[in-house]
């Protein structure tokens, strides 16, 4: 089966990927106070290492990236996870998520 | 032609709603938005070759991720418009940052190059065009990859009991099953044979109240369980009574909950 990556290139898929990368990092900045939409920007970013990952194991013909890209789902869910019920038990603890209000391990 | 269109279709929506994700006002729309954008990475994915990667991708992020995120988002009540206020401090920072970061990415796409003898590398599985994508994931995960691959799962089991550890919380008022004591119960314990008289009903024999006279206080004293657990019991006992309310009648229920 000829992979379709052939007539589109390796370049528009790593444009994306970079372009999400991008979009993850500013979406931490732009919503410094809301650890829910910090998350979904942490999303983001894996999403594009995950496109890099699987643009380059079709265009070199190698499976190993798609079994990486695996890997990186999976510690994805895991993290958002743990982060979700971090955000959970604060926000009983402390009736806030915001990011500022988190100095009590400053000692 | 047709795979160039669909292609940038997918990556135009992909990265817009990557964009509505991080500028939403409402973190519902940001989750909604979240979904779009992880169904049109899947899109990209299938156009890559890697079907069974956009199917997880679907079915993991979408049926999984998402949704966790929905529920937080919906659960908690959180005053989200108060949250953007910091959105106009931040921006311009931000924005030096992505954009240092985006021209830093472009310089290095202008000067990136494929290695030369990158048709030579060993592959892990040959592709062969009678293997589907699923088939072959599975043969590469299941010979090369498979201490990462029970990795990944030893990491799945850490993230659910951490995320059960985190969240679980004892409430006074729950009841919570003591093994011990249902170990330990006998029938005499909690079978009682009523002799009732015709007409009558069971109120003058004491109800149906359950439990009617609590199976530690029925027992005879220093016959009921071992002597360790009696002197763990009589020291929690200690702390915190247990105190059993029978509730009045007509008002059954009533100090429930």
């Amino acid at each position: 089966m000829n992979s379709p990556i052939e007539a589109i290139g390796l370049t528009p898929y790593l444009s994306i990927g970079a372009i999400l990368l991008v979009l993850g990092v500013f979406g931490i900045f732009l919503n410094r106070k809301n650890v829910i939409i910090i998350l979904m920007s942490i999303e983001l970013i894996l999403l594009s290492a995950n496109i890099n990952f699987v643009a380059f194991s079709a265009a070199t013909g190698d499976l190993s990236g798609q079994v990486m890209t695996l890997f990186v789902l999976t510690i994805a869910a895991a993290e958002s996870a743990i982060g979700l019920a971090i955000v959970t038990v604060y926000f009983r603890n402390r009736g806030s998520i915001e990011v500022d209000d988190i100095t009590m391990m400053k000692g | 032609m047709m795979t160039q269109i669909v292609f940038y279709v997918f990556a135009a929506v992909l990265v817009l709603s990557a964009t509505m994700v991080v500028s939403a006002r409402n973190p519902v729309h940001s989750v909604l938005f979240l979904i779009l954008a992880f169904f049109n990475a899947a899109g990209l994915f299938l156009i890559a070759g890697a079907e069974f990667l956009a199917m997880t991708l679907v079915i993991v992020y979408v049926g999984a991720v998402a949704v966790l995120f929905l529920f937080v988002v919906m659960m908690l009540d959180v005053n989200f418009t108060q949250m953007r206020e910091s959105v106009q401090r931040y921006a311009p920072i931000g924005g030096v940052v992505g954009g240092v970061l985006l021209v830093e990415l472009l310089m290095a796409f202008m000067h990136w190059r494929a290695a030369t003898n990158i048709g030579q590398i060993a592959h892990l599985v040959p592709s062969s065009p009678t293997r589907t994508n699923t088939a072959a994931l599975g043969d590469v995960i299941y010979t090369h990859y498979i201490f990462l691959f029970q990795a990944c799962a030893l990491v799945l089991l850490v993230a659910m009991i951490g995320a059960i550890v985190l969240t679980l919380r004892e409430r006074p008022t729950g009841r919570r099953q003591n093994i011990d004591r249902q170990h330990d119960r006998t029938v005499a314990d909690s079978l009682e044979m009523l002799q009732v008289p015709l007409g009558a009903g069971v109120d003058a024999q004491g109800g149906f109240l359950r439990p009617h006279e609590s199976y530690d206080i029925a027992a005879v004293p220093g016959t009921y369980g071992t002597e360790a657990w009696r002197v763990a019991e009589a020291r929690e006992a200690a702390g915190n009574a247990l105190v059993v309310t029978t509730p009045a009648t007509g008002t059954k229920g009533e100090g429930d909950e």
